[in-house]
């Protein structure tokens, strides 16, 4: 059944016990998350001797898939794509390594408590129709709705392959980036800039309030504001990560989603492929004790199994903190830049609890509706219901509440789970990185899942029978397993003080750290998270910029 | 009808319209201001809300009053007086162990010296960032993405002023601007009370907690008038009767009792006002203090604006969330362990800053604070006109308190009264003993008391996206509006509300022709 | 036709159930008539119906039309209804044209515009009796006519799929309806709405049409749209009557000088990209825009643009030669590109090949001479000409049969 590989890779691991020193690379890639994989390759296709260090004895951090339950193959932590740069697909040739992205044929759906639902169709006629027929007036102003957004992706997309300017700076390469800015405004025309300057402040639920009246398909809309944010529907800045969740494509379809046929983890497969193709060399099962700094420039990395490498690039896919709080020696960084590190917001908000199914659900909304029930499945009604899943956080718990993202790859992609089985995704909002102020217990993330699979039993009545095994991730899992700091999935915050030339914060925007020879690549950086490639492309970009050696990196497409 | 040459009418005798009346009366115009309620002030007055007992009905403290405005206009040789200036803020605690906070001078139990060296930077970048404000504040907004070149200057100028902080300023300035008060105060300070008391400043009069993003833009919006607080001898009424006075002697005629009831057109351009009694008035230019929505809506009509633009001046957020509380007390109130000098503080109950965020959760889903805080003052302390001797009147900003209540506050207001007298008592346990008077201003009695849609106090919410030339809406925020000779002036434009002026004498500098680019700072 | 095939069979539009999805695009009233003429099986989609692109040959469907007469479905057609107190200064808000002077009974073609100016849509305004008005458009607009209901006391909603609608167009179609048994139908002027009892219901007949020569559009219930079909169909027989599509219908609009949304400009409601919608200026429709109503949505803006100059002119293009026009750039002689076509077609009357385009002001003067590049290919070989074409003032297709009243008996 299985034609894909899993994200395991105990076989690569380049140690045979003995510790290994001294050896030299040219570069160092610490963290072999898809920017990492994706900045890795890069370097090695220009050419560099480059060590990319894991770990985990599994590629891809949170764009893995592995396999927990015989027979299943999760998307364990992240689980559907839209944002990766097809630029970096196809410079990495990443469909030779075997990579395919699929569209999945349900848009999305939220039900209701009283058994209605909203869908999204592969047909737009029908789609309007389903809005229409609770709001007439809403189906028509999605239209509005539509164009106003789009707007606002096409201006933001121009941005995600490229570094961004700082405005504080003269260089000739920041002004030049700040007129590209001021000229890419100046396109869209002074109402469209308004609408800007509202729709980056603006809370969803506020933004929603300007198109929409029914309380169902403004409930529908705000979940992608919260999504990996530790705010709520209400709070002024969610309406960007509407927009965050938006401006990906596949193959030109704004705003469509995909699965990674075979599990996400298939798009690290296929990077780590093109990697090692490119004459890299992958050591997994080891993580970083320390990046090694000498009077101000990096030398290498010391592993925590004892090895030793020496390299004058070290860059770190690792989030902001963990990098420089957690793996590098106080003394090495200037105290205002550890403050600035500290006051990172990366707060953990989301869960995710992955399902090996005996069958497929029956969604009572849905009454056996083929499509919606492929895509993205949601249940809540209003507003309300979503900020008080946010009240529940705030107050250090876990919504009891909570906006679910719910999918079933497996009706879509056929790899995953045996004919007739399924496995189920389900992203949480919120989780909070620590309960009440302590650390998760074993019993309370047990409890957490079963407020889930209780929330999904509501809408789908006889699903628990279904469960075979669970995967229960909560931001500690997040953090442990995969290195991210306080489970936030996006490596920091979508929030305008942490956005272009403030991310990961001011004056460390260009991908370039503290010390001389040290680059940051993860999601911590511009443009910020999700499966997309462009923090890591654009650090290998700055990096083969520094060392003067021909660059491999795509600039990315003109949308027009 | 008269001759409609060279009249200006300005609609309502807030502090916004007298100020407006005055700069255009100074330079010679003839302008005549028409205030619907029996005295001047709008909702700058001082109303005796129980015999003998006086109190600012809405906004109690001065702040933000613009120097320019002070000194262009001579406020403080026509009569303007203050009984108390440079206020101290006491931030109550539970436990009787009280915070003062004056300048950046902390007093109380506990204050770690990690959080006496955070008060003086934090009071340096926020001085500083406010000045940026200020500045802003003084300046009608440019539009963006246009080709005008008086746009570009204005941008340029506001670009300047924040080059000028310096890379490191630079840097913070942009960071913060856009965020949360609870995530700055928790990057600088330790002690409860204290970051309790800051995030006040980024939450009074607003639809945010401090976890809400603007909170740092009202925050700095609080500071920006570069001064301390202070009370006015009299009243808040007392300020208004000033400007009044400046306006008459610079020519202006200023009717009462006289409500504007719509806005006359004769083509694209204004004619005149229509009274509530069917007295037409002409003038080639009608300014109006009156919020955006009573002004286009309900004294210009719907109608007579391009359907876009009418969506936008829909879409204004401007539901009040917070409520006035007045007390007329038979002597001084006593509270647990604070001296009878601090009872003339600003005294705040905000114990901490998760309690502010607890007491704006209920709001957001139409009830009222289960746990408010409140801004309270006694102005009578240093005050004796405002009662009889030896009697007191406390003066409470509370929130939250939503306009829109889901239990409706008909049958909620005396309710709510109660609530607050309770948490007043909790710290001043006698005090329910000594009132002999109390009232509840809801933003509903606010709405119909002082004529503002929603009762909100800044005539719309202060955020970023009403904010600048996105305030109150585009194609209006530069003071003109879309239709000829209709200005706006109140505190629904830039720079929005408190007792500050800028909107009055910058919407007087837009009428005398100044250009965007033209700086009203001196 | 039989007794039994009168019965009612039509499926009414309903999505009010959830099960809806199960119905890719609903039929028209008309489908069960339509259907079975429908000899290519080819149906297009207009606004969620299907809709026959042709019934036999779009050729033969024209030539119908301009010798005989044809029947169109327009039901699909969006229309809301608008009534109420200040109906008539909400559509004179709305619209550009003044509405005051369509009278009761009357029909005015009107296009509507955004604040900045840019056409949101044209359409039809019927003012059916004093102060109960329909609009008809091609795109729909509920968000943007619930918005302009800000201040004003009007009844407002859709009656899309509360209307069935026939055009029937064509030299002998007003002999068509007489034969019919509507009486004094041939005293209906241009833009005329007159209402007829019909099978005790009440048909309403506009003088109107999309086609550019004598005709006029049927309203009716959609319950009684099998019997109304079945009736004209009758009465027709003697004058040549045929069923015609939509690619018919796309030849007699560009001959007539019709724009249409999407294909001549995009809606202002629905576009993205700055710069990329037209002003009624833009579109040859400055006639329909008048200053001397006080405020407009577009109003300040348009007058705006009177003053400083428009940036496009929409133009009739006659090109030589034989080639289509269709999705091509135009040229001064010069070879500065300076537009592209919109709509084009073969004109099987005027023997010529024509277009309508949008160019650069200040080009576009009537008689000025430009070059269109045309791509076109015979057994899969591909060549291209710089065909020169000549800026029209008039349209492809005018007889003055289009407003005789009364017209000629057949």
């Amino acid at each position: 059944m299985r034609t894909y590989p899993t994200s395991e890779c105990n076989a690569e691991s380049t140690t045979n016990g003995e510790p290994v020193s001294m050896k030299k690379y040219d570069a160092i890639v610490i963290g072999a998350g898809h920017n990492g994989l994706t900045n890795a390759a890069y370097l090695a296709k220009a050419g560099l001797d480059v060590l990319m260090v894991e770990k985990n004895t599994y590629v891809g951090g949170a764009t893995a898939s592995r396999e927990l339950h015989k027979n299943w193959i999760y998307s364990n932590a992240s689980y559907v794509s839209s944002l990766l740069r097809p630029e970096v697909f196809r410079s990495l040739e990443l469909a030779k390594y075997g990579l395919q992205i699929v569209p999945y044929a349900g848009g999305n759906v939220t039900m209701s408590e009283d058994g209605d639902y909203i869908g999204s169709y592969v047909d737009p006629d029908v789609s309007r129709r389903d809005m229409a027929r609770i709001s007439p007036r809403d189906a028509n102003a999605k239209v509005r709705f539509d164009r106003d957004l789009m707007r606002q992706c096409r201006f933001i997309r121009q941005f995600l392959l490229r570094t961004a300017p700082d405005p504080t700076s003269f260089k000739p390469r920041d002004l030049m980036g700040m007129l590209q800015m001021g000229k890419a405004l100046m396109d869209l025309g002074e109402d469209v800039i308004y609408d800007m300057m509202r729709l980056y402040t603006m809370s969803i639920s506020e933004y929603l309030d300007e198109y929409f009246e029914h309380p169902l398909i403004k409930a529908a809309k705000a979940g992608s504001g919260i999504i990996g944010s530790a705010m709520g529907v209400m709070s002024p800045g969610t309406a960007y990560v509407l927009l965050h969740h938006a401006m990906g494509d596949v193959d030109g379809t704004m705003g469509a989603w995909g699965f990674a046929r075979g599990g996400t983890g298939a798009i690290a497969v296929a990077m780590k492929d093109c990697f090692e193709d490119h004459g890299g060399t992958l050591e997994t099962g080891s993580g970083v004790e320390q990046i090694l700094v000498n009077n101000g420039k990096v030398t290498g990395v010391a592993l925590e199994n004892g090895n030793e490498y020496q390299a004058d690039i070290v860059v770190s896919n690792m989030t902001l903190p963990r990098t420089f709080l957690e793996c590098m020696d106080k003394k090495d960084l200037d105290p205002e830049f550890l403050r600035r590190v500290r006051n990172f917001k990366i707060r953990g908000s989301s869960g995710k609890v992955n399902m090996a199914l005996d069958g497929l659900p029956k969604f009572t909304a849905l009454e056996g509706n083929p499509e919606l029930i492929s895509g993205d499945l949601h249940v809540v009604d209003s507003i309300e219901r979503l900020e008080l899943a946010y009240d529940d956080w705030k107050n250090g718990t876990w919504s009891k509440d909570p906006y679910l993202d719910i999918l079933i790859p497996t009706l879509t992609d056929p790899t995953m789970a045996p004919p007739g089985k399924h496995f189920m995704s389900v992203f949480v909002q919120y989780v909070p990185p620590k309960v009440n102020g302590k650390d998760w217990t074993d019993a309370q993330r047990d409890q957490f899942g079963q407020t889930v699979m209780n929330q999904i039993e509501k809408y789908a009545p006889g699903f628990k029978d279904l469960v075979l095994h669970a995967e229960i991730r909560t931001p500690r899992e997040l953090e442990n397993e995969i290195g991210l700091t306080e489970g936030n999935i996006f490596q920091g915050e979508l929030t305008m003080d942490q956005l272009l030339f403030n991310r990961p914060i001011p004056g460390y925007a260009q991908y370039r750290g503290p010390a001389k020879g040290l680059y940051m690549c993860g999601s911590s950086n511009h443009p910020g998270g999700g499966i997309m490639a462009a923090p890591g492309a654009n650090a290998a970009r700055e990096i083969l910029r520094d060392i003067r050696k021909p660059n491999t990196v795509p600039e990315g497409w003109l949308d027009d | 009808m008269t001759n409609t040459e060279n009249h200006t009418v300005i609609i309502g005798a807030g502090h916004n319209g007298l100020i407006c009346a005055a700069y255009l009366a100074k330079a010679g115009k003839k302008v005549t201001v028409l205030e619907a309620g029996e005295q001047v002030g709008g909702a700058a007055i001082t109303r005796e809300f129980a015999p003998d007992f006086k109190v600012s009905a809405a906004a109690h403290l001065v702040f933000l009053l613009d120097k320019h405005v002070r000194k262009e206009l001579s406020l403080d040789s026509s009569g303007l007086s203050f009984s108390q200036r440079n206020m101290k803020t006491t931030a109550l605690a539970a436990d009787g162990h009280h915070l003062t906070i004056a300048g950046s001078s902390l007093q109380g139990l506990n204050i770690s010296d990690k959080d006496r060296v955070a008060m003086k930077e934090y009071l340096r970048f926020m001085g500083k960032f406010a000045g940026v404000v200020n500045r802003l504040n003084n300046r009608i907004p440019p539009r963006v993405g246009t080709h005008n070149r008086s746009d570009w200057i204005g941008l340029a100028k506001t670009a300047l002023n924040v080059r000028l902080l310096g890379k490191k300023d630079m840097r913070e300035f942009l960071r913060i601007a856009g965020i949360n008060i609870y995530d700055v105060l928790q990057e600088n300070f330790e002690n409860p009370l204290l970051k309790g008391a800051l995030s006040m400043d980024g939450v009074l009069g607003t639809n945010l907690g401090p976890r809400s993003n603007n909170s740092v833009f009202c925050a700095l919006q609080r500071l920006s008038g570069l001064q301390g607080m202070a009370t006015p001898k009299g009243g808040m009424g007392a300020v208004s009767a000033t400007l009044a006075d400046v306006a008459s002697r610079h020519g202006a005629t200023i009717r009462t009792s006289a409500e504007v009831s719509q806005i006359l057109l004769d083509g694209d351009h204004v004619s005149g006002i229509e009274l509530a009694d069917g007295e037409q008035i002409a003038a080639s230019t009608v300014i109006s203090s009156a919020d955006p929505k009573t002004t286009f809506f309900e004294l210009l009509g719907a109608r007579n604006l391009e359907a876009g633009f009418a969506r936008r001046v829909q879409n204004i957020r401007m539901r009040g969330n917070v409520a006035k509380l007045h007390l007329a007390l038979d002597g001084i109130p006593e509270f647990k362990g604070l001296d009878q000098e601090r009872l003339a503080d600003r005294i705040l109950i905000a114990p901490d800053i998760e309690y502010v965020e607890r007491a704006f959760n209920q709001s957001k889903y139409g009830d009222y604070s289960i746990k408010p805080v409140a801004e309270i003052t006694i102005p009578s302390l240093k005050d004796d006109s405002l009662a009889p001797t030896g009697q007191h009147v406390l003066s409470a900003i509370v929130q939250y308190a939503p306009y829109q209540l889901k239990a409706g506050w008909d049958s909620e207001k005396d309710v709510f009264t109660e609530k607050l007298i309770d948490l007043i008592s909790e710290y001043a346990p006698d005090i329910r003993s000594q009132i002999l008077h109390k009232e509840l201003l809801t933003p509903v009695d606010i709405e119909r008391e002082f004529r503002i849609t929603g009762g909100h106090w800044h005539h719309g919410e202060l955020a970023i996206d009403q904010s600048l030339m996105l305030r109150p809406v585009p194609r209006a925020a530069q003071y003109a509006s879309p239709v000829d000779g209709l200005y706006l002036c109140g505190a629904g434009s830039h720079p929005g509300g408190g007792v500050m002026g800028s909107a009055g004498r910058n919407a007087a500098r837009a009428v005398l022709g100044a250009k965007d680019s033209e700086d009203g700072n001196a | 036709m039989s007794q039994t095939s009168r019965q009612n069979t039509i499926e009414r539009v309903d999505f009010s159930h959830k099960s809806h999805y199960l119905t890719k695009a609903f039929k028209s009233p008309f489908y069960s008539r339509q259907e079975p003429l429908n000899h290519l099986k080819e149906w297009g989609r207009w606004a969620d119906y299907l809709s026959p692109a042709a019934y036999t040959c779009s050729a033969m469907e024209y030539f119908a039309c301009r010798n005989t007469c044809t029947v169109f479905d327009l039901t699909p057609m969006t229309k809301y209804h608008i009534s109420g107190t200040d109906a008539l200064p909400y559509l004179n808000r709305l619209v550009t044209r003044d509405v005051s002077k369509i009278k009761p009974g009357r029909v005015g073609y009107s296009v509507w515009c955004a604040d900045d100016g840019q056409v949101v849509d044209d359409g039809t305004i019927f003012h059916i009796s004093e102060g109960v008005y329909r609009l008809c458009s091609q795109e729909r607009h509920l968000d943007w006519l619930m918005t302009n209901t800000i201040g004003f006391d009007v009844s407002l909603h859709e009656e899309t799929h509360d209307v069935a609608a026939l055009a029937l167009q064509g030299p002998t179609s007003c002999a068509t309806l007489k034969r019919m048994g509507l009486e004094d139908i041939e005293n209906m002027k241009m833009f005329d709405i007159r209402h007829f009892p019909f099978e005790g219901t009440q048909l309403m007949v506009s003088r109107t049409g999309f086609t550019g020569d004598l005709g006029y559009e049927l309203w009716i219930d959609p319950n009684h749209a099998e019997a109304l079909w079945d009736r004209l169909f009758e009465a027709g027989q003697l004058h040549g009557i045929k069923p015609m599509g939509d690619e018919a219908l796309q030849m007699l609009r560009v001959e007539a000088g019709f724009i249409q949304a999407g294909h001549d400009f995009m809606p202002a409601h629905a576009t993205v990209r700055s710069g990329y919608t037209r002003s009624p200026f833009e579109l040859g429709l400055g006639w329909l825009v008048d200053f001397k109503k006080p405020v407009f949505n577009g109003r300040k803006a348009l007058l705006s643009e009177k003053e400083n100059g428009h940036r496009y002119n929409l133009v009739k293009l006659d090109i030589d030669g034989n080639k289509p026009g269709c999705d091509s750039y135009v040229f001064t002689k010069n070879k500065k590109q300076i537009g592209t076509v919109t709509s084009a077609a073969w004109s099987p009357s005027a023997k010529a090949s024509i277009a309508l385009a949008s160019v650069e002001a200040p080009h576009g003067e009537p008689g000025e001479e430009l070059l269109v590049e045309i791509y076109y290919q015979k057994e899969l070989k591909w060549s291209r000409v710089m065909a020169k074409a000549r800026v029209v003032k008039d349209v492809f297709w005018n007889p003055p049969r289009k407003r005789m009243t009364p017209p000629d008996d057949y």
